[in-house]
């Protein structure tokens, strides 16, 4: 059982990752998602390198300039380059969304498969979602951030500090919803002919999960990963705001929002560029989990 | 312009040395609007500007501050003072004489008895009067005859201008507040909307938070004045609408505190139709340096006196961080005509404002170098400048503000440009000010080296002000974090200058102390004053007389304004 699933990734020519791809690519929006999430990855990793001004130098006397040859998004309110914002705040955005979307989803996903499979501890695992709903989002911030912050500053410096901070904060508060679905699919997984069949031959309720509900809860925890990189983003930038998030010369795409927003009348395309490549990301993050979601469900394959 | 046209104009003005507004009710209609409205016109019962300044129209004080913050007489005959024997001696009572014949707008004429009774109105012990504070200390208000009234205060009170000045503390009629002394003060809705005054102006209709109606007060003491028949008051709307108003379209003549952006404010002016104008009081956005050691590892005692800061108690590092900023472009990144550069604390009334300190406007990145270079601060590898193994590496707090914030990475900017490293740390306004003990992100905790904020004082007199530096001041965990000392500055000259100016009566003599200890913190670098923030208003062009007073009720003057073609 084990070496079939191991190995079934590298058996050439009709793999089950073959198969996958084949149908995923016949779903138009999914591909032009991950390219376009290909390639805002490849520039906020480039960016820097093709574009070497320094996001946060301040050049005064070009401040609230229109797009040139210079700059060729403009300038901000101090005579920042747009550009050079847009691929520091990606890099910081970017971060940030991944590594607290995946945070919150191994944390989810474990919460719900152990609370959906184990009838015994279900009860509790679920109270403790509940709680972890019912806590006031805030004030828990507050009191994480008064508690960690100035720990943290002086073990990994200013900026690694608050990602650290920023990245857990978002990840404990937001795997409830995938944990409550998760749980939802894997209650009705249980029950199913396959899986009955797999624990009446012995299989080991590890093996069970891994084998059997995983593969088949994958399309909701790819739904639900999408959605958490938009919402990390968001969140984000609203902790910049409350003075709780990165410093504040410290870009991120949130930030450059929300330091536009101030001039929507006089310059609106200062709110564009990271208002786009926000919406563009979260969008094409949420057709590859489409097509993914599809891809994956054996069901729909092929049709 | 022909000869005998000249001769014509030459000839008129000999004739009329009046211009032809002297004369009252002669311009029509002025139109005034405030982006808040007022609710009720008796400055007694509310403390917002907006009502305050309304019933300054119609209720008058006996004394007023004009737009230098100087003591000028309105109902009184003069300000009384120690050289003129209005003050006692020994600085407990104050006995002021009111002017002859003044007049109520009812036709009723003014005594020493409205003086009194105001104040036994606002000092009632159930009335909750809001502007009590002005008559702190007062033992008793006694008529000496009809037009002069005696003030004793409780202890010697230096600056004893508190009852009956300025627009917190006007004069009501006895006859029409009578019953409605204490609890009944709110209850006598007819006289709080429509109260009599001596002002150039009386209410013909007050519609709470909309509109005020009023006309030319018939009985006003000055028979030429003032030069309109009738005046609107409009409340509501924000501070765009306001500013379009006056500024763009000419509905109306005047707007009150336009807290709008420099560009914003400069588009709308540039329609043609109106002016902006600004005056200045004590606001001012300064950064407070930190002389104690915020390290998180000494934990409870982190910025308390008890260890002194590593590197900011070196003067060289202060006045180096002072110098590297630029004044002038943060006004006109930040505040545009609403703000200047200032080099003080205490930059106003004139009286009190020092220019002893003055070079910090210059922008003088190499002379700070210069004087760390001196200092012994050497640029380490990564170019941050140290000295015995101490980094000058800063961390700077303020509130979330986009002002602020753009201020700061300005200021960053320069300082890395002397060496030193800094970062910033934005809190929200509503925890940074809360001044919640358990709380960490207080600015009275101050944990951090540095700190930006604006500050004032109320009215004219800096000593209360002046005294936020006495060493006791200091919040730490023994004052449970209050105090206004944020730098935590402790020197026994400072409070000795402090003391003497409480004891001192004679004008002149306490605001040389003011300057003395305002030149003794800036040129200590105690606080870094970095804009000197005002008030922006904007009248029409056709509009005449306005002269901007931060130091009283805008419409302090509105008995001089006039039309002008």
């Amino acid at each position: 059982m084990t070496d079939l699933a191991a190995s079934g990734a590298e058996r050439p020519p009709r793999s089950q990752w073959g198969d996958v791809w084949d149908q995923f690519k016949t779903h138009r929006g999914a591909l032009a998602g991950t390219i376009f999430f290909a390639f805002v990855l490849l520039a906020v990793v480039l960016g820097p390198v093709i574009w070497p001004i320094d996001a946060q130098y301040i050049d005064i006397r070009a401040r609230n300039s229109g797009p040139s040859l210079e700059h060729p998004l403009g300038t901000d309110q101090l005579g920042r380059d747009t550009l050079a914002r847009v691929f520091a705040g990606g890099r910081a955005s970017i971060a940030v969304g991944m590594t607290a979307m995946l945070l919150s989803l191994v944390l989810g996903t474990l919460i719900g498969v152990v609370a959906g499979f184990f009838r015994r501890i279900d009860g509790p695992l679920m109270r403790l979602t509940d709680l972890f709903l019912a806590l006031p989002l805030l004030p828990l911030l507050l009191v994480i951030i008064l508690l960690f912050r100035d720990a943290l500053r002086t073990a990994f410096g200013p900026e690694t500090g608050i990602f650290i901070l920023v990245v857990f904060v978002i990840g404990i508060t937001s795997w409830m919803q995938t944990a409550r679905i998760v749980r939802g699919d894997v209650l009705a997984l249980r029950e199913r002919e396959f899986v009955l069949a797999a624990k009446s031959v012995g299989t080991p309720p590890r093996r069970l999960i891994s084998r059997h509900i995983l593969p088949n809860v994958l399309s909701p925890i790819m739904v639900s990963a999408t959605l958490g990189i938009a919402n990390a983003i968001i969140t984000e930038s609203a902790l910049s705001f409350l003075g709780l998030g990165f410093p504040s010369d410290f870009p991120t795409w949130g930030r450059l929002l929300f330091d536009a927003t101030d001039y929507l009348q006089q310059y609106p395309e200062r709110v564009l560029w990271p208002g786009l490549a926000i919406s563009l990301t979260v969008l094409s993050v949420n057709y590859m989990g489409d097509g993914l979601r599809d891809a994956l469900d054996p069901r729909i394959r092929g049709r | 312009m022909n000869v005998k046209f000249l001769t014509l104009a030459v000839a008129a003005s000999l004739a009329a040395p009046l211009p032809s507004f002297a004369e009252r009710a002669s311009d029509g209609e002025v139109r005034i609007i405030y982006w808040q409205a007022p609710s009720i016109l008796n400055p007694f019962l509310s403390g917002g500007t907006k009502d305050l300044e309304s019933a300054s129209l119609v209720l008058e004080p006996l004394g007023r501050y004009d737009q230098d913050g100087n003591m000028v007489a309105w109902l009184a005959q003069s300000i009384p003072t120690v050289e003129n024997g209005g003050v006692s001696e020994d600085l407990t009572t104050i006995t002021w004489k009111l002017k002859d014949g003044i007049l109520w707008s009812d036709g009723t004429s003014v005594s020493s008895h409205d003086v009194k009774f105001t104040a036994d109105y606002c000092m009632h012990p159930e009335g909750g009067c809001s502007q009590l504070s002005n008559f702190d200390d007062v033992a008793s208000v006694d008529v000496i005859d009809d037009l002069t009234v005696k003030v004793t205060f409780g202890v010697p009170k230096p600056f004893p201008y508190g009852p009956f000045m300025g627009s917190t503390s006007p004069i009501i009629q006895r006859a029409q507040f009578e019953n409605c002394m204490g609890a009944k003060a709110p209850e006598c809705t007819e006289a709080n909307f429509n109260p009599i005054g001596t002002g150039p102006f009386r209410v013909t209709e007050f519609r709470p938070n909309d509109v005020i109606s009023m006309e030319a007060n018939p009985n006003y003491r000055d028979p030429s004045k003032p030069a309109f028949a009738s005046l609107v008051f409009k409340g509501g709307g924000d501070a765009t609408a306001a500013g379009r108003s006056v500024l763009e379209t000419g509905e109306f003549d005047y707007a009150w505190n336009l807290q709008l952006a420099p560009d914003v404010l400069a588009n709308m002016e540039a329609a043609g139709k109106g002016t902006v104008v600004s005056a200045f009081g004590t606001l001012v956005e300064r950064i407070m340096v930190n002389l104690t050691n915020p390290d998180p590892a000494l934990g409870d005692e982190r910025s308390t006196a008890a260890h002194p800061h590593p590197f900011l108690t070196d003067i060289n590092v202060r006045k180096a961080l002072s110098m590297a900023i630029d004044r002038e472009l943060l006004v006109e990144i930040g505040y545009g005509v609403a703000g200047r550069p200032t080099c003080n604390i205490l930059p106003a009334p004139p009286i009190y404002a020092s220019n002893a300190n003055d070079a910090c406007l210059i922008h003088d990145i190499e002379g700070a170098n210069n004087s760390l270079d001196e200092a012994g601060w050497m640029p380490g590898p990564d170019g941050i400048r140290q000295r015995d193994g101490v980094r000058i590496s800063i961390l700077y707090q303020t509130s979330t503000n986009a002002v602020r914030q753009d201020f700061q990475a300005l200021i960053k900017q320069w300082w890395s440009e002397i060496g030193v490293e800094t970062e910033l740390r934005n809190i929200d306004a509503s925890v940074f000010f809360g001044g919640d003990p358990g709380s960490p992100d207080t600015y009275q905790k101050f944990y951090a080296d540095l700190e930006m904020y604006a500050n004032n004082f109320d009215g004219t007199d800096p000593e209360v002000y002046m005294g936020n530096w006495k060493c006791d001041e200091s919040p730490s965990p023994d004052t449970q974090w209050q105090g206004a000392n944020m730098p935590r500055y402790c020197d026994p000259e400072y409070e000795a200058l402090l003391d003497e100016m409480s004891k001192t009566g004679d004008l002149n003599e306490r605001a040389r102390l003011a300057k003395a200890m305002n030149d003794m913190l800036m040129q200590n670098f105690i606080m870094i004053p970095l804009v000197d923030r005002g008030r922006v208003s904007a009248h029409s062009n056709s509009l005449g007389g306005v002269v901007l007073n931060t130091w009283d009720s805008e419409l302090w003057n509105a008995a001089d304004w006039h039309r002008i073609d």
